[in-house]
């Protein structure tokens, strides 16, 4: 196979670990290697390196340390919150709203709640992927006892209203709102006050920190019922032995993300903008799925006449890597759901490539994917297209 | 008195004069089987193999059902030649089992006729002394739950338990076929059953690059790892056909593009065949499965092959092809979503009734053995061993 170089552009799916976290990790992994829950010292080092990362990770935030719960990962954490609201607060209420672009592991909790009885409002969206504040006010109602709503979407970077829908949701007293921020913390500024949001969703591997580790921020006061029962970890709310590497690695992460958060935000947006024009100035019949803007770190375009699975292995084959609609989706049957509420045609859909970008990209690999990627597509259109 | 594992094969017995050989083939294929497991010695007596092993029973029984040519197993426990052996013998056969509570009868075959006891003798001084020696067991002659088997041969043998084997003949005994492999659910099922007749096989698996992704090449090599678990390394030629389904899908006409595919694919592993000294091509067709596989459609795809195609499918149905795969253990990595090419290159209509004449004329646009010397030279050659779940 010819591989001249390697320019990865699937960072929204995962990222490549920074050094900083590996550094923190080795200490934890060899060093530091005790039980937090052991009484003597080798569980005390492990228990300040969670300490440690907890602080770091709520002064990010600008919140208190205690409302940040580890997890494994965004996948458990949207769990967590979803369920352990709606389980917690069923008596005030059984209805729920959501959007119809967040990511399955919000999606499949919901449908599922739906099987055990409650009731789910899914949101609409705009062409650019962008819900309708108005619809969400139609939607509330005195039962509703959750709004849950990504920050930004992981398929076409659109960054929802959070701040709208704060003030929005703020007026009905019985309903918590969870923000499923995976592809927002660390990549765009969040909403500079937390209050109005009761729990947010974080993970590690979108930004340079290790797989397997995640958050969850309630903010004080909000009980939701943990899925985890043991020996009582994180306050009570995730038992199990915690993660104590992951969460070293994930602070680390985070502090490095944070540290160059506007500097890292407008390389990306350069890169993307590049990449973006040059996309639907020099390669005919090709349209942008998603905002003008939106989040810096993704790009989601539609080569039509194309298979995007095969546009995919044939970027593969020059180092380049992309994802079709998003990593999780790519392997089902199924068109991706997000464009199809995007209202998108089955021809953009078939043909739709997310690229996701990081700092570490060059305006060069940025060059050489717009002229690979030219080639290859005239090539495929000459016998896909028919 | 120790525990062996006693074999019976059904025809290869029938052999005649050929019997040596399938029988030499057969236990090459047993040890083979049990690679990897200590103190593996295998004899044969007249119309019996003889395994001793060491390990777990499941698990060397799981590998034996794997090998073609054996009909039966039996867990048995070996002894000498002496009626007070024989007893013993019994006896600790019988604890081998769970026998509280059932009904049993004893069944002798003496084929060592220098043995001075006759069979019903035996069974009833072996019967006397179970029934003796055990609690809560009793004789029923007519329907046992339990058939104490005695057998007389240069040793004595008894055992309680018989395993069905796979049948067939061994792998090894009747040449050697190219299997065309897709990542589907027919060809690996195809492949099975042509193993099982004896016949080697070495597969042939078209990587098409960026059409398909290597995780569709690496779903076939799967496939193979669980077929080699019934014939030992399988060797897997993966042909590079990218440049050649570029040519045929930019200039062909598309309606005909599954045929003009097939028909090099034939010529391919006819050209592989040939090279490795295979005598037979083996597909998954099966009458009107798909476009590709109506009567007109296989009509055009055989006017290619001189060798002879194997379609050990032709008559089956889509469920009955599933029971067999489940069956075998191919099923699931065969359902795995990675698309082949087929299914991103089939046309919208494809024609279900190709002309001969039409296939031809579309024929001409191309170089024929341009395409088979570009194909034949990037051929990637994997040993695949098996892979026992």
């Amino acid at each position: 196979m010819r591989e001249t170089k390697e320019v990865y552009l699937d960072n929204s799916a995962t990222t490549r670990i920074a050094k900083e976290a590996v550094d923190a990790m080795v200490h934890a992994m060899t060093v530091a290697f005790g039980n937090p829950s052991s009484l003597h010292r080798k569980g005390m080092e492990a228990e300040r390196i969670i300490n440690e990362g907890r602080e770091t990770l709520a002064s990010l935030l600008g919140v208190k340390a205690r409302e940040i719960y580890f997890t494994s990962g965004g996948t458990e954490s949207n769990n967590l919150a979803i369920k352990g609201v709606a389980y917690a607060r069923r008596r005030y209420g059984k209805h729920l709203i959501t959007t119809a672009i967040e990511h399955p592991s919000v999606l499949e909790v919901f449908r599922q709640l739906e099987e055990e009885g409650f009731s789910v409002t899914y949101l609409s969206v705009d062409k650019t992927g962008h819900i309708k504040l108005e619809e969400l006010e139609q939607a509330l109602k005195p039962e509703t006892i959750l709004v849950s709503i990504m920050y930004v979407n992981n398929e076409v970077g659109s960054i929802q209203p959070i701040e709208d829908a704060i003030n929005i949701i703020a007026k009905n007293k019985n309903t918590l709102f969870h923000v499923d921020a995976v592809q927002a913390f660390g990549k765009i500024s969040l909403v500079p006050n937390l209050r109005g949001i009761h729990l947010m969703s974080l993970s590690a591997h979108k930004i340079y920190g290790p797989k397997g580790v995640g958050a969850l921020y309630v903010r004080e006061g909000t009980r939701i019922m943990p899925l985890f029962n043991g020996g009582g970890q994180e306050s009570g709310l995730r038992s199990g032995t915690e993660n104590v590497p992951g969460i070293a690695g994930f602070a680390a992460a985070a502090e490095l993300v944070f540290k160059n958060l506007d500097s890292w935000q407008a390389k990306m947006r350069e890169l993307k903008e590049r990449l973006k024009t040059g996309i639907l100035s020099e390669i005919p019949d090709t349209v942008l799925n998603g905002p003008e803007n939106g989040a810096p770190h993704i790009l989601n375009v539609s080569f039509l006449g194309t298979k995007a699975e095969v546009l995919l292995h044939a970027l593969e084959s020059h180092g380049i890597y992309v994802s079709t609609g998003s990593a999780c989706s790519s392997n089902k049957k199924g068109k991706s759901h997000v464009l199809a509420a995007m209202g998108k045609t089955a021809e953009e859909i078939d043909g739709a490539i997310r690229f996701s970008f990081s700092p570490f990209l060059s305006v060069e690999d940025i060059d050489y994917t717009l002229e690979v990627l030219k080639k290859e597509v005239s090539v495929l259109r000459k016998f896909i297209r028919r | 008195m120790e525990n062996i594992y006693l074999l019976s094969f059904g025809e290869i017995g029938l052999k005649g004069e050929n019997r040596p050989f399938f029988e030499r083939i057969l236990i090459k294929r047993i040890k083979q089987a049990l690679e990897g497991f200590e103190g593996v010695d295998v004899k044969k007596t007249h119309g019996r193999i003889y395994v001793k092993v060491v390990g777990p029973q499941d698990a060397v029984i799981e590998r034996l059902k794997k090998v073609f040519g054996i009909v039966a197993i039996s867990p048995a426990v070996s002894c000498d030649l002496d009626i007070d052996s024989i007893k013993n013998a019994a006896l600790s056969a019988m604890k081998e089992i769970d026998y509280k509570g059932k009904t049993f009868k004893v069944e002798s075959r003496r084929t060592n006729k220098s043995f001075p006891i006759k069979s019903p003798e035996i069974s009833r001084i072996v019967g006397a002394h179970i029934l003796k020696n055990l609690k809560g067991l009793s004789v029923d002659v007519h329907n046992p739950d339990i058939e104490v088997n005695v057998e007389v041969r240069e040793k004595g043998f008894v055992y309680c338990k018989r395993f069905p084997g796979p049948g067939g003949l061994p792998v090894g005994s009747n040449g050697k076929a190219v299997l065309l492999l897709s990542g589907g659910i027919d060809s690996p099922v195809a492949g099975y059953m042509v193993m099982k007749r004896g016949v080697e096989i070495e597969a042939v698996y078209f990587h098409s690059f960026p059409f398909t992704s290597d995780r569709a090449k690496e779903k076939v090599v799967e496939l193979c790892r669980v077929l080699a678990s019934y014939s030992g390394k399988i060797r897997l030629h993966v042909v590079n056909f990218t440049e050649v389904l570029k040519e045929l899908g930019e200039k062909g006409p598309n309606e005909l593009l599954t045929i003009l595919m097939r028909r090099m694919m034939v010529r391919i592993s006819q050209e592989i065949a040939t090279k490795i000294g295979a005598k037979a091509l083996i597909t998954g067709e099966s009458i009107g499965q798909v476009a590709s596989q109506t009567m007109e459609a296989l009509v055009a795809t055989n006017e290619v092959a001189r060798l002879p195609i194997f379609r050990p499918l032709i008559g089956f149905d889509k469920v009955e092809i599933i029971e067999l795969a489940k069956k075998i253990g191919t099923y699931e990595i065969s359902i795995e979503p990675y698309a082949d090419c087929c299914t991103i290159f089939v046309p919208e209509h494809p024609k279900t009734r190709p002309k001969l004449s039409d296939v031809h004329k579309a024929e001409e646009r191309f170089d024929i053995n341009e395409f088979l010397r570009m194909s034949l030279e990037d051929v990637e050659v994997i040993e695949v061993a098996p892979k026992f779940h």
